[in-house]
């Protein structure tokens, strides 16, 4: 038997970003240099004119982004709801 | 080669746990790949975390093997796509389990063929999916829930099985280890692979913030000290060329990486002192042995 799904990026329905305790702030000391980028697990930074961009329906906090920013531009903030 | 400018090829909404280091390889690696690029993954966490039923995380064609023969399902692939005269870079991605374990054999078959697919194995060192039991990529000294550190026992009592070397033994045609913590030489290897034609191996370090107990802000972080320590080299064999190293300029302690985590941190103990010295030893070898 096989089963098929032909929709790519159908994980989009799944909004992670409902897990997060703790948000990602991002201060004005990013120049965009995208380090967090290439580390972020779950796709969620975007860089548009030289800054980061979180996505926090899908950010689940966990917290690298802030702890690979050379500048510590990334600030980790509790999340209240 | 000029990798696509940071193109995403693993949408949001994937159900990894917050940190996942084999997340941040799947991201890495299909950068590198492109989307021309069809992907067989094995059982295991990558697979259970990406395919919720229709609420797949691919943008590129993939396919789940069983836990066993995800080598074998990549070499059907690969002949369908030879019947047909199309072109596309068949690639495995499995865990430690399904490569260093299970999936062995049929991954000996793959090498022996001499076909045009390229395997790599993110290793998060234990069978993570099921809940941390011990693999032959567990290292030595580390505690899982089939090698439990207590009264009786240290953690595992075997060294992690050389899986490189045995790629090597194939004779295949290119072979590397990276890790997750150094990007660009990882997808810089993983770019290579669409150049060579033939079996290729490569095996990426991804730390797992469950299985080896850290916070979920320093996968990196560990991956980095995992290397440093001379405990995971990172080199790569192109056949015909020399080996090329990574070295490490400012090498650490073991002791710093055994600290960080969990599944290590009994060995701390004063009468668990020689067991971190032994590990001590394995990255003195690996130093000595890589040229590190
Ligand atoms: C033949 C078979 N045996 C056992 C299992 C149960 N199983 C599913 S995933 C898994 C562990 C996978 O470990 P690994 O390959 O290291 O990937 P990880 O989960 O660590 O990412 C096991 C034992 C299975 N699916 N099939
Ligand atoms: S906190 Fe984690 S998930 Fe959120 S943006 Fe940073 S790296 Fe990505
Ligand atoms: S258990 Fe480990 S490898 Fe599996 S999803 Fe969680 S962090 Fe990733
Ligand atoms: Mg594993």
């Amino acid at each position: 038997m096989i089963g098929a799904v032909c929709k790519a990026a159908g994980s989009l329905q799944y909004k992670t970003g409902t897990w997060r305790d703790n948000r990602p702030e991002v201060t004005d000391k990013c120049n965009g240099c995208g380090i967090c980028e290439t580390f972020c697990p779950d796709s969620c930074i975007t860089i548009e004119n030289k800054k980061c961009i979180i996505d926090y329906d899908y950010c689940k906090g966990c917290g690298i982004c802030a702890n690979e920013c050379v500048r510590k531009a990334i600030v980790m903030r509790e999340e209240r709801k | 080669m000029v990798l696509a400018e940071r193109e995403n090829l693993l949408a949001a909404g994937h159900r990894a746990c917050p940190g996942c280091g084999a997340a941040i390889a799947l991201r890495q690696i299909l950068r590198a790949l492109g989307r021309d690029t069809i992907v067989v993954s094995a059982t295991g966490c990558v697979e259970t975390f990406t395919s919720p039923y229709g609420m797949s995380a691919w943008e590129v064609p993939w396919i789940h093997s069983l836990f066993e023969n995800s080598a074998s399902v990549a070499s059907g692939v690969h002949a369908a796509l030879e019947f047909l005269r199309e072109k596309s870079s068949v690639v495995v991605i499995s865990g430690d389990g399904g490569t260093f374990d299970i999936g062995m054999g049929a991954m000996s078959g793959m090498f022996e063929r001499k076909q045009n697919i390229t395997y790599i194995c993110y290793d998060n060192e234990a069978y993570m999916n099921t809940g941390v039991q011990g693999s032959s990529a567990t290292p030595y000294g580390s505690s899982t829930t089939t090698t439990p550190a207590g009264k009786a026992s240290f953690g595992k009592i075997q060294p992690k099985k050389d899986m490189p070397a045995i790629a090597l033994a194939h004779d295949v045609d290119y072979v590397a280890t990276a890790s997750i913590a150094y990007p660009q030489d990882l997808m810089k290897k993983v770019a290579k692979t669409k150049e060579i034609y033939g079996p290729k191996y490569i095996q990426v370090h991804t730390p797992c913030t469950i299985g080896w107990g850290f916070d979920s802000s320093k996968t990196v972080e560990v991956g980095k000290l995992a290397v440093e320590t001379g405990l995971v080299p990172i080199y790569e064999v192109e056949k015909g060329k020399p080996m090329v190293v990574k070295k490490v300029k400012n090498k650490k302690p073991v002791e710093e990486y055994l600290r960080f985590q969990t599944r290590f941190r009994h060995l701390l103990k004063e009468e668990q002192k020689d067991i971190a010295n032994q590990i001590q030893a394995i990255c003195d070898k690996n130093i000595e042995r890589f040229g590190i």
